[in-house]
């Protein structure tokens, strides 16, 4: 077993990853590795061969690949450490060191003892088992990132006469993508009233190709013991509860499940690392950094975002924070605690931590969809900060940039509350 | 036509176990399996228990191969190298008509005089299992019970049943048996075999097996089990298997954690006709989950990674097992309605079946002197220390390939399970070998790479491989411009 020292290691070599490794690497961050399970550096962005990415990053639409590419390109200039195929085991604190364990089949089993470490492992797909739908478990039911590798990166197609339950981007995307490769899309089926995709998509990928979108709909019990023969689908209720009587069958021989993203935080669990149970992913102050100081996260293991281009955007933050940790092995000071309020999911960072940085960019989504709401930040019983937004959805991510200027009320309140609002 | 001294129906726990016996002797056996694996019915989709003797009754066949199996079964475990955790159980009363209850079951166990069964009070219960429901007011403690791997016992017998020249037949279905001139005469879908001795041990489907002889003696009722299965992050919640004090039919719903430190709730008891049906239904997973939360009033349902449904294969009249020969044939013997403890009992219907076939015309019991157990232990990587993980690494660079990630299993185990005696050819015989495809992605990222291995070690192609065997394949073709 090897023991290294470095200084920050970076765990992901997606999107995430590659942007927080670039920006450390900028503020002359000396022994960065980056570590990647895959065979090859770029995440998911690799089957992602639609366009629509970069558009608010570079200003111009890329494809996922050359999305990727760019990052890619830009690490190979710099002297940071590539380690593909290579699994983290575990990270452990100790003390002010950090001890990542991975291993691939060339370097055996390496602890390297970093000084920081940021945390971009993305996220997983829910899946049927998850959602506990009912029925027998035959071949043929996939979620839809898999079908989206078999198709886009092996060239397999896994059926042909298809439903999609989930209104997720990436069910909306390979509701296209299928159509084009010649399968029959029957529909895509969302237990919400609303969808939980992004507007262009809705338009692009189904209303474009005439595929049908059942608002209020799921599927009830899945039916076949070897390959799925078909499914029962049922209207539901406000409460998401089937209605007897509204059930139907339709036979299928693939089911695609596009239910939901899950950061994958095993590691950051296994490290005792304060979790959000709303997010999913770690507790973290502005600059990304979690509740063991010198280990940050970024992109979807830390919120599922629904663009790429703020992933980039919140890894940057995160590597640039690293450095400064490495730097002055910075301890977190006094802090502000960030509460969801009225119609809001969650809000990224969790809390706002001594030294405070200026201004903070916060991310958020809302419970229910609003066509007008305002936005307010409340400290103790002042209103610090207003703004109206439109057309709010659950799916669509909410950036806000806020100065403040009374910190020392702030610390003393220790609290700051977001809300929204309907304006009618 | 291949001829064999014995010919067993079906690879089950029960037919391997009885093949394994058999093995031990100078006898020419073979084993047919209609499924593309071992343990694909009844032996794949139950509770992994390895009873104690609580409520049992040594009248019954059922309870005297249950004592018989509570003296042989830790021990074959061992030898086969079968992963066997012995936490103990307990039976909980939650109500005072429970103690009652309780209090009766004790009494009896009490008068034979059963070893490892004490009575605890509620305090002794809150002390060994501090997130058990509060309602909980006594229990047994059964210090013998244990959990298991149903589908890998069933694979170790199997396996070193091949070791020690036993064979196995998958994919071949029995449709047609005769008695021909002091011979069995059984047709498969492929072959046809020729016997001295035919052991029904067709589970689920041992009374069609009967009817191929016109031998109607018995009828096998399917009662369906549902289950949850949550996050291995669960597993170490409670500490022995808790059991629901029993009804006339069922032991009840129990939460344990598995062998693979997953925790495990179900299952529920419904008389079905179809033999086939081993699907889950919303009432039933209601019915579970309220059971689950009787025992563990905070089961945390966003954890749960799988839920499935098992058949056990009962005769409804007697409730007992059936181990006889045939009326029709005595060439024949049933082994049947091997519903709970079946898989604990096993090794000791293995031994009983055994000395039933030596009683029979023209089969001699002479000990094989070259039998062993020769199977060898399955490594697990994630069970191992970070240590002993790069020794492995540095004998072997597959170990340092991650195919896994939820289960971190590794190359070399995959590897491993496609090349041992017994080799698994299908996703889900990957799965319940190795691991790999059982966590909480379910094989959504590891499902492809699993299948390159299996198509590079089976020379398939990667359209030919399936889920469970038969139709359930995984790809229908190919992309436009491939």
């Amino acid at each position: 077993m090897q023991k290294r020292k470095v200084d920050l290691v970076v765990i992901g070599g997606g999107p995430a990853g590659l942007a927080a490794a670039l920006a450390a690497d900028e503020e002359k961050v000396q022994n960065i590795v980056l570590i990647e399970r895959d065979i090859e550096l770029g995440g998911i962005l690799h089957q992602c061969i639609h366009n629509g990415f970069g558009l608010h990053y570079f200003g111009e639409e890329l494809t996922g690949p050359e999305y990727a590419q760019r990052f890619i390109d830009w690490v190979a200039e710099t002297k940071i450490e590539i380690k593909t195929n290579t699994m983290v085991l575990e990270i452990a604190a100790k003390g002010q060191e950090k001890w990542v364990y991975a291993v691939n089949r060339t370097d055996g089993m390496v602890i390297y003892q970093t000084k920081a470490v940021v945390l971009a492992m993305g996220c997983r797909e829910r899946t049927r088992e998850a959602i506990r739908i009912p029925g027998s478990r035959p071949a043929g039911i996939f979620t839809a990132g898999t079908v989206q590798r078999y198709i886009n990166i092996e060239g397999y197609l896994p059926g042909k006469k298809v439903l999609i339950l989930g209104s997720g981007d990436i069910g909306l995307i390979m509701a296209r993508r299928m159509t084009l490769e010649g399968s029959q899309v029957l529909g895509v089926l969302e237990i919400m009233p609303y969808s939980n995709g992004l507007t262009r998509n809705i338009v692009q990928c189904l209303e474009d190709y005439q595929i049908p979108l059942l608002l209020s709909h799921t599927v009830v019990q899945i039916h076949g013991f070897e390959r799925i023969e078909g499914v029962t689908i049922a209207r539901v209720d406000a409460n998401l509860v089937p209605i007897p009587g509204t059930e139907r069958y339709q036979a299928v021989d693939t089911l695609l499940l596009s239910v939901g993203l899950i950061p994958e935080n095993e590691l950051t669990r296994m490290a005792e690392i304060g979790l959000d149970k709303v997010t999913g992913g770690a507790l973290v102050n502005q600059n990304r950094e979690t509740s063991i100081p010198g280990i940050f996260a970024c992109g979807n293991v830390l919120q599922v975002h629904d663009l790429v281009d703020y992933v980039t955007e919140e890894a940057n933050l995160a590597g640039r924070a690293a450095a400064r940790y490495i730097d002055s092995q910075r301890v977190q000071g006094e802090q502000i605690e960030i509460s969801p309020g009225n119609n809001v999911r969650y809000v990224i960072p969790q809390k706002i931590q001594e030294p405070i940085t200026d201004p903070i960019d916060f991310y958020f989504r809302v419970t229910e969809p609003m066509s007008v709401g305002e936005i307010q930040f409340w400290v103790g019983k002042e209103e610090i900060y207003r703004t109206k937004k439109k057309f709010l959805k659950p799916a669509e991510m909410i950036r806000i940039t806020v100065s403040f200027t009374n910190w020392e009320k702030m610390i003393q309140v220790g609290k700051l509350s977001v809300v929204i609002k309907e304006v009618s | 036509m291949e001829d064999y001294d014995v010919i067993i129906i079906g690879g089950g726990v029960v037919g391997a176990a009885i093949a394994h016996k058999l093995a031990e002797y100078e006898l020419n056996v073979v084993l047919l399996e209609k499924e593309s694996d071992l343990a694909s019915g009844t032996s794949k989709a139950n509770s992994g228990i390895f009873h104690a003797p609580y409520n049992v009754n040594p009248e019954t066949l059922k309870g005297k191969l249950h004592l018989r199996a509570m003296e042989i079964g830790p021990k074959l475990m061992n030898n086969l190298h079968v992963p066997f955790k012995q936490i103990g159980a307990l039976v909980v009363a939650y109500s005072s008509t429970e103690v009652a209850k309780l209090e009766n079951l004790y009494v009896q166990i009490q008068k034979l005089n059963l070893p490892a069964i004490s009575w605890l009070n509620q305090e002794q219960v809150m002390d060994l299992e501090p997130e058990i429901n509060n309602k909980a007011c006594a229990a047994l403690w059964a210090k013998q019970a244990g959990i298991i791997s149903p589908y890998e016992f069933t694979f170790a017998l199997g396996e070193n049943a091949i070791l020690n020249g036993v064979r196995i037949y998958l994919d071949s279905e029995v449709i047609g048996l005769r008695e021909q001139e002091s011979r069995m005469e059984v047709l498969t879908t492929e072959r046809i075999f020729q016997g001295k001795v035919v052991v029904n041990a067709a589970g689920l489907h041992s009374d069609k097996v009967g009817t191929l002889v016109g031998d109607y003696e018995f009828t096998i009722t399917p009662r369906r089990g549902e289950y949850y299965l949550f996050d291995r992050n669960c597993g170490n919640i409670i500490n022995h298997i808790l059991f629901s004090v029993p009804t006339e039919v069922s032991k009840g719903i129990l939460v344990t954690p598995t062998v693979d430190g997953n925790l495990l709730v179900g299952p529920n008891a419904e008389e079905i006709t179809s033999r086939e049906d081993r699907q889950t239904t919303r009432k039933g997973l209601e019915e579970v989950m309220l059971g689950g939360e009787r025992i563990i009033s905070n089961l945390q349902k966003g954890e749960v990674i799988n839920l499935f449904a098992g058949l056990r294969s009962v005769i409804k009249e007697t409730e007992d097992f059936f181990i006889r020969t045939s009326a029709n044939c005595k060439r024949l013997i049933h082994v049947a309605g091997i519903q709970s403890p079946g898989l604990t009992a096993a090794p000791a219907i293995g031994e009983y079946v055994v000395q039933l076939i030596g009683e029979m015309d023209g089969i001699i019991l002479r000990p094989k002197k070259s039998f062993g157990y020769y199977r060898k232990p399955v490594i697990r990587f994630s069970d191992l220390s970070r240590e002993e993980q790069a020794r492995l690494i540095d004998q072997d660079a597959r170990y340092g390939q991650i195919i896994c990630r939820c289960e971190q299993v590794t190359e070399a185990e995959v590897v491993d399970a496609l090349t041992r005696p017994l080799p698994a050819r299908t996703l889900g015989g990957i799965k319940r070998r190795v691991r790999a495809g059982m966590g909480r992605c379910q094989g959504g990222f590891c499902g492809s790479k699993i299948m390159d291995l299996i198509a590079k070690y089976s020379n398939l192609s990667k359209l030919e491989i399936t889920k469970e065997g038969g139709n359930s394949y995984i790809l229908s073709g190919v992309t436009k411009g491939q």
